[in-house]
């Protein structure tokens, strides 16, 4: 009988077993494979070793994309983590319309990635946009946000607020799960709301908060369609070229697909290390519930 | 005592107050941008670049929206929005299909049958989540390529049938709160665990698979890699990946046809958004989103 009960749940679990072997494990190690090859996909693999790595080590590009890739994550996940944060604890004060202020800030994270680049084009325009608009009626120059190589990627950044949304809806899902009887215990002993939220708040969801972290982080490394359509390869000065979109040019523009590869497995890496750094850091500060 | 409970009643008010403007302010910051798509999307061409911006056209051209549909010349060719409109449909119906049928019975598997084994795959299943694509881009594509399915659909919507972690996960966590005794009781009934998937948990489970069908739909819709690296042919190109030509192909960008067409793409999405928005949030909070 028991045997028959593992049969029934294997047979269930089938359709991930195969797509886990067939799209995650099979490409996992064939990829790792493919970095020591020189590999086109116009002609079969041949082995040359970690060449592929000591180039990457050399390549002025790969840094300048990581160094890009870098910035952008440091400076987009926690304006969009605290953004998020914010929003749903605005959103939580139980104020009248809720559900139509959720609704504005998550429509934007439904707009696709070209229509959302496009839009943002026309918004950051240098000659015609509405954020220049908007400077010049307070006084005021506006940046060239897209044509300077010093702000292109604060551009970025600032847009990845606008998507905050999603984050923002799961929060405010942790935050209907904090007890109210520790409002009221803090609320006895005479706390205010900053108070309330410091040391009930933010503890309670603090593991949602590493949750939306983490996923934020390794989502902000893979960067890719918006600064493909708002900055063709990645002008001006390649401030706006991304990990990403050079692993993609050599796997598909150069048909390098060994070095893309190897790329791959180095964006891996970098992903598992902050994301350790993230639950290291985390670990004194995340408190989970004891049951 | 009286005037301290109502300074405390003032205190609240004035909280009250501060929070709507925060509010009203932000959203509409959130706003803007989406209302500005949508002015443009119904001016003249002349009035795209007019400078200071105008919100209000001079007059409403709701004709951008069938020019922006069949946009185009004879000599350079017309964009073939409505075949991209149906490539879009079509794939991502069979991507959400696919993506509700394999992960509700996946996750019914991890979280009510036993299995040796179980919790170490599914520790496995969740680390996966933080394989970035771009690793696993290249054999992927070689894979489909041996295959043949280059330039056809099936890279696009056949992997929805294998399930995916973050689905399984969220699904999961919300069949754990399902009481067992439910499924014991139609154990002792007679019912065959496929029964008792389908017509004991499945019936339970609308909010959390509506969670997934939609997430998968938002990202099936909007997704511009995939059909970037596995679509060829013009014809069968999505609507995403499609928008780009009325910035390319034609040299200056007609803005406001292109903001006509951005509005079309995006419309399904928010009308979707808008019938399940109430199950969407209730899916979110009882599931394992937190």
């Amino acid at each position: 009988m028991r045997g028959r009960d593992a049969r029934v749940g294997i047979l269930f679990a089938m359709p991930w077993i195969m797509g886990f072997l067939i799209f995650m494990a099979y490409p996992l190690v064939a990829s790792l494979v493919t970095s020591f090859t020189n590999f086109s996909i116009l002609r079969p693999p041949s082995f040359i070793g970690i060449d592929n790595y000591k180039e990457l080590f050399h390549d002025q590009v790969f840094y300048k994309s990581l160094g890009n890739t870098l910035l952008y994550v440091l400076g987009a996940v926690p304006l969009t983590t605290v953004a998020a944060i914010a929003l749903a604890l605005l959103l939580n004060t139980k104020v009248k319309g809720m559900s139509f202020y959720r609704t504005m800030f998550f429509l934007p994270t439904l707009v696709p990635m070209v229509a959302l680049g496009t839009l943002f084009l026309w918004v950051f325009n240098g000659d015609y946009g509405l954020l220049k608009a908007g400077f010049a009626k307070v006084h005021m120059s506006s940046p060239n946000w897209l044509g300077d190589p010093a702000w292109s990627k604060w551009t970025l950044i600032l847009i990845s607020m606008w998507g905050c949304g999603q984050a923002m809806v799961i929060y405010l899902a942790g935050l209907q799960d904090v007890p109210v009887s520790l409002y009221e215990a803090a609320e006895l002993d005479g706390a205010k709301a900053w108070a309330k939220t410091k040391n009930v708040t933010l503890p309670m969801i603090s593991p949602v908060i590493l949750f939306n972290v983490v996923m934020g982080i390794i989502g902000a490394l893979q960067i890719f369609a918006v600064p493909y359509i708002m900055f063709p390869n990645g002008a001006p000065a390649r401030s706006a070229y991304f990990y990403a979109m050079y692993l993609y040019d050599n796997a598909f523009q150069y048909q390098r697909m060994g070095y893309a590869s190897a790329m791959g497995w180095v964006l891996f890496l970098i992903t598992l290390t902050l994301t350790l750094i993230a639950l290291k850091l985390s670990n004194k500060h995340v408190h989970y519930e004891s049951n | 005592m009286k005037p301290v409970s109502q300074s405390h009643k003032r205190n609240r008010q004035m909280q009250t107050m501060i929070t709507h403007i925060a509010l009203v302010t932000l959203s509409v910051l959130f706003v803007v941008p989406l209302a500005w798509m949508i002015s443009t999307s119904l001016k003249p061409i002349t009035e795209t670049l007019s400078n200071p911006p105008r919100w209000i056209p001079s007059h409403v051209l709701w004709s951008n929206y069938p020019d922006a549909v069949k946009y185009g010349s004879k000599e350079l060719g017309y964009i073939p929005f409505l075949v991209y409109a149906r490539n879009t449909i079509i794939i991502t119906v069979l991507s959400v299909g696919g993506a509700v049928l394999s992960n509700s019975i996946v996750a019914y598997s991890f979280a009510r049958l036993k299995w040796p084994g179980r919790d170490l795959f599914f520790g496995i299943t969740l680390a996966t989540m933080m394989v970035p694509f771009p690793v696993v881009m290249v054999p992927t594509f070689a894979l489909f390529k041996y295959l043949g399915w280059i330039g056809t659909f099936k890279p696009l919507w056949v992997p929805a049938f294998f399930a995916s972690a973050f689905s399984i996960f969220l699904l999961r966590q919300f069949y754990r709160t399902i009481p067992m005794e439910l499924s014991e009781a139609a154990k002792i009934d007679g019912c065959s665990e496929l029964r008792i998937f389908t017509d004991v948990i499945v019936p339970l489970s609308r909010p959390a698979l509506m969670v997934v069908a939609l997430f998968t739909f938002m990202g099936s819709w909007n997704d511009f890699l995939g059909p970037m690296i596995y679509l060829v042919d013009q014809n069968t190109f999505t609507l995403s990946l499609g928008l780009q030509a009325y910035q390319s192909q034609h040299g200056g960008t007609p803005f406001n046809l292109l903001m006509a067409a951005s509005c079309l793409v995006i419309l399904p999405v928010v009308i979707v958004f808008f019938l399940a928005q109430k199950v969407f949030i209730q899916g979110i909070a009882t599931s394992g989103l937190k």
